[in-house]
């Protein structure tokens, strides 16, 4: 039950070769990822398809892509989604001012030229023969979808926060998405000869299309149970005591099991780690999360909720 | 294997993946690249490329637990000894199913009744009440029979381990059924279960919001249905709208951007118009004449919160009270617990609310708002203050008046809705949430471009 081996799957680096060798690979780059994630990442580079990211804020989505890239010792290119992205500032543009440059320099030397020519015929089989120049390589401003595909040898190419771009755009990466390629006017298409590993990331902010979907693999990155929590933990701060890493992980849990506006998620625990680490703390008590509670919980509404029960939160602990 | 995974892929459709035909080849490819060996591994290979949003992966993942479940014998006996050697038995030869059932060989029933199972296409069960014959034809094509003649012939030995043996047989005879009945009703739920949903969810968006015999679940689907609707509706008209005016150059920024080219005018810049965002102002009776539909006349003031950004909601029975704040800070259900706490359920006075309204808020109101009141325009013979309808009009863009009242209904008793009504642009019943989507849809739409 194997198939061919896809194109440039021969480029393919060892973690690769299973899931639970890209675990371990992502591991050693200090991404601890779940069986489900690396299961996607997996899947993703031997099909050749691109992954889309989702989930809340602060749970990895982006850190993902970098790590893969480390892992494969591959280049990031980073295309960052807005509303009003468009094509000029995320495909290619023409340098226009070099251009114009060109026109200037052309018309000085086009005298020089052109002056033995006896006619007018000749004049213009002379010009045709100085070569089109004006819309060519020299003059293209490769934007980062045109970078990631001409990276010979691959490269990840993490499109953030897509749900922040217009429906317009969306529909535009729908062709490099499925066939890693682009058609330029003036100078054909481009195909990428190895395609990247693309990953598109999305906070949800609104629904992606259903096209965009069915070309891309899925993976949703949930909050981490405690056990993977602490891992990530352990693996980011290094230094932090066994116990107290327990006990943050552990009340950062419980903070979730209560209904807030933004639940604290992976990024702020390691956030909050590192400061509790900074303050020299060993161990955690009601006092000291109090001081710190505003690196976990960023609305003022969450806080005064859960101050009064911070004790009550720390006893299971 | 092949069918095994067009049947999984069957089985998730039911229950609202949806698979396309060009996932269904991903999955395959999928397949091919991990293998059947491990369970975990093909599970996260297939959910990365079949299972497309966090409540699909959900979906995926309880389909694929009950897909790939086996039907589970116990073992009968709780003692660990090995099944002691059975003196050879004419009686089985001749049968596998007896024999598997005397030599409690769990794994071979499961085996043999999923063979069975495929042979008789259980799959294509569609109704509960096919059930009892599915699983009939089921066993039949086990050898179900066989059992029984087994049994029989044991019985008719006449001596007492003949009778153990029946007893036995009796016994196994017993599970068997319960499994298959189990399994068949498990095969009907994956295939089945979800198929009539779409046509459930047509029903709910035809029913009156305020009919008596919406269950719990009803009502929670349809609030589910409101917030999908509001989401789309969000999606559709949060966006800042800027539509190019052709062919109009915006002189100063085209210069500007020519400095860049030494002068020459490269890029032409052109003028853009903006345009409005939606100005909205509702008012929402949640007075007991309307009791039964202000939950979701407030759903629906929720959703319309989260997809206009200029929003002002009030809500009434007997006095008006501007309700933001609550809208903002909680989540659907606890605001509309809120609002109906605050005020709900006391006599309605369309009157002193519309009088609340023009003295502390009618500034808000400007030839860019629209009002839009939701309220069955039922005054309790009180006062209803016509002259305030005819200011708010007046200084309004529109104002949109839905009542979830039947249109014949109005000005019968101490509805005073005919009245109301000539100072609306638009006055319409709506008591469903059919009507209500394409209300909510035309009024927004007035703003959009196109």
């Amino acid at each position: 039950m194997t198939i061919p081996a896809p194109a440039g799957a021969s480029a393919l680096a060892a973690p690769l070769t299973s899931v639970e060798a890209l675990v371990d690979g992502l591991g050693s780059v200090g991404y601890i990822a779940s069986r489900r994630i690396a299961t996607a990442l997996y899947m993703a580079v031997n099909l050749q398809k691109p992954i889309l990211v989702e989930g809340t804020a602060g749970v990895g989505k982006t850190e993902l892509a970098l790590s893969t890239a480390k892992l494969l010792g591959l280049p990031l290119i980073r295309m960052q989604c807005y509303e009003g992205l468009d094509e000029a500032k995320s495909l290619y543009e023409w340098k226009y001012g070099k251009q114009l440059l060109y026109t200037q320099i052309l018309k000085d030397r086009m005298g020089e030229r052109l002056a033995d020519a006896l006619t007018m015929h000749e004049a213009m089989d002379r010009l045709h023969g100085m070569g089109d120049l004006f819309y060519s390589e020299p003059f293209l401003e490769p934007r980062p979808l045109m970078q990631a595909l001409r990276h010979d040898e691959g490269c990840v190419l993490l499109i953030d926060e897509i749900d922040k771009s217009d429906e317009a755009f969306e529909a535009f990466l729908l062709e490099i998405l499925s066939a890693y390629q682009v058609s330029i006017p003036e100078l054909g298409t481009v195909v990428a000869k190895t395609p990247p590993i693309v990953f598109l990331t999305s906070n949800n902010v609104r629904d992606l299309g259903d096209a965009l979907k069915r070309r891309c693999l899925h993976l949703h990155i949930p909050l981490p149970d405690a056990e993977l929590e602490q891992r990530i933990v352990a693996t980011r701060v290094p230094g932090i005591e066994q116990s107290l890493n327990e006990q943050l992980v552990s009340f950062v849990q419980a903070l979730r099991t209560i209904d807030l506006r933004k639940s604290p998620s992976i990024s702020e625990t390691v956030d909050w780690a590192r400061a509790l680490i900074l303050l020299h703390a060993d161990s955690l008590n009601a006092d000291l999360v109090h001081e710190t509670l505003n690196v976990l919980l960023k609305f003022e509404q969450d806080i005064a909720a859960v101050e009064p029960q911070i004790s009550q939160l720390l006893q299971p602990a | 294997m092949q069918h095994t995974l067009e049947e999984f892929l069957r089985a998730l459709r039911a229950a609202e993946v949806l698979v396309s035909p060009a996932e269904a080849i991903d999955a395959h490819k999928a397949v091919a690249q991990v293998g059947y060996q491990d369970r975990q591994l093909l599970k996260d290979a297939l959910c990365a490329t079949l299972a497309k949003g966090e409540d699909e992966v959900v979906r995926f993942d309880r389909t694929f637990d009950i897909f790939f479940s086996r039907p589970a014998f116990t073992p009968r006996r709780k003692d660990s000894a090995p099944p002691k050697e059975q003196p050879p038995l004419p009686e089985a030869e001749g049968s596998r199913l007896v024999e598997m059932l005397l030599s409690d060989d769990g794994s071979g029933l499961s085996q043999a009744m999923e063979e069975a199972a495929r042979e008789t296409r259980v799959t294509d069960i569609r109704l509960s009440t096919q059930r009892s014959r599915v699983t009939r034809r089921m066993l039949g094509a086990m050898g179900f029979d066989e059992i029984e003649q087994a049994i029989n012939a044991a019985r008719g030995r006449g001596d007492s381990p003949g009778e153990e043996l029946a007893e036995q047989l009796e016994e196994g005879r017993r599970t068997l059924l319960a499994e298959a009945t189990r399994y068949v009703g498990r095969q009907q739920e994956l295939y089945a279960a979800d198929g009539g949903k779409l046509s459930r969810e047509e029903v709910l968006a035809k029913k009156a919001l305020d009919a008596m015999d919406l269950d719990a679940h009803d009502i929670a689907a349809m609030q589910a249905m409101v917030r999908k609707m509001a989401k789309r509706l969000a999606e559709r008209y949060s966006r800042r709208r800027r539509k190019a005016k052709k062919g109009d150059l915006d002189v100063r920024r085209t210069l500007q951007r020519s400095m860049a080219y030494g002068g020459i005018p490269f890029v032409p810049m052109w003028k853009y118009e903006k345009q409005d965002r939606p100005e909205i102002v509702v008012i929402c009776d949640v007075s007991n004449s309307v009791a039964a539909a202000a939950k979701f006349l407030l759903t629906l003031l929720y959703s319309l919160n989260e997809a206009v950004e200029r929003m002002d909601a009030f809500a009434f029975s007997s006095h008006l009270i501007s309700v933001n704040d609550v809208l903002k800070d909680n989540t659907v259900e606890q605001a509309i617990v809120e609002v109906l706490k605050r005020i709900a359920f006391q006599q309605t006075n369309y009157g002193q609310a519309l009088q609340d309204f023009c003295d502390q808020h009618l500034h808000e109101v400007n030839r860019h708002t629209t009002v839009i009141i939701l309220g069955d325009g039922r005054t309790n013979f009180i006062d209803p203050r016509m002259d305030l309808m005819q200011m708010i009009q007046q200084r309004s863009r529109a104002v949109i008046w839905l009542n979830p009242e039947d249109e014949s209904r109005w000005g019968s008793g101490d509805s005073v809705m005919h009245r109301y009504a000539r100072f609306c642009h638009v006055a319409k019943t709506c008591n469903s949430l059919g009507q209500l989507e394409r209300i909510v849809e035309d009024v927004l739409r007035s703003y959009s471009p196109h």
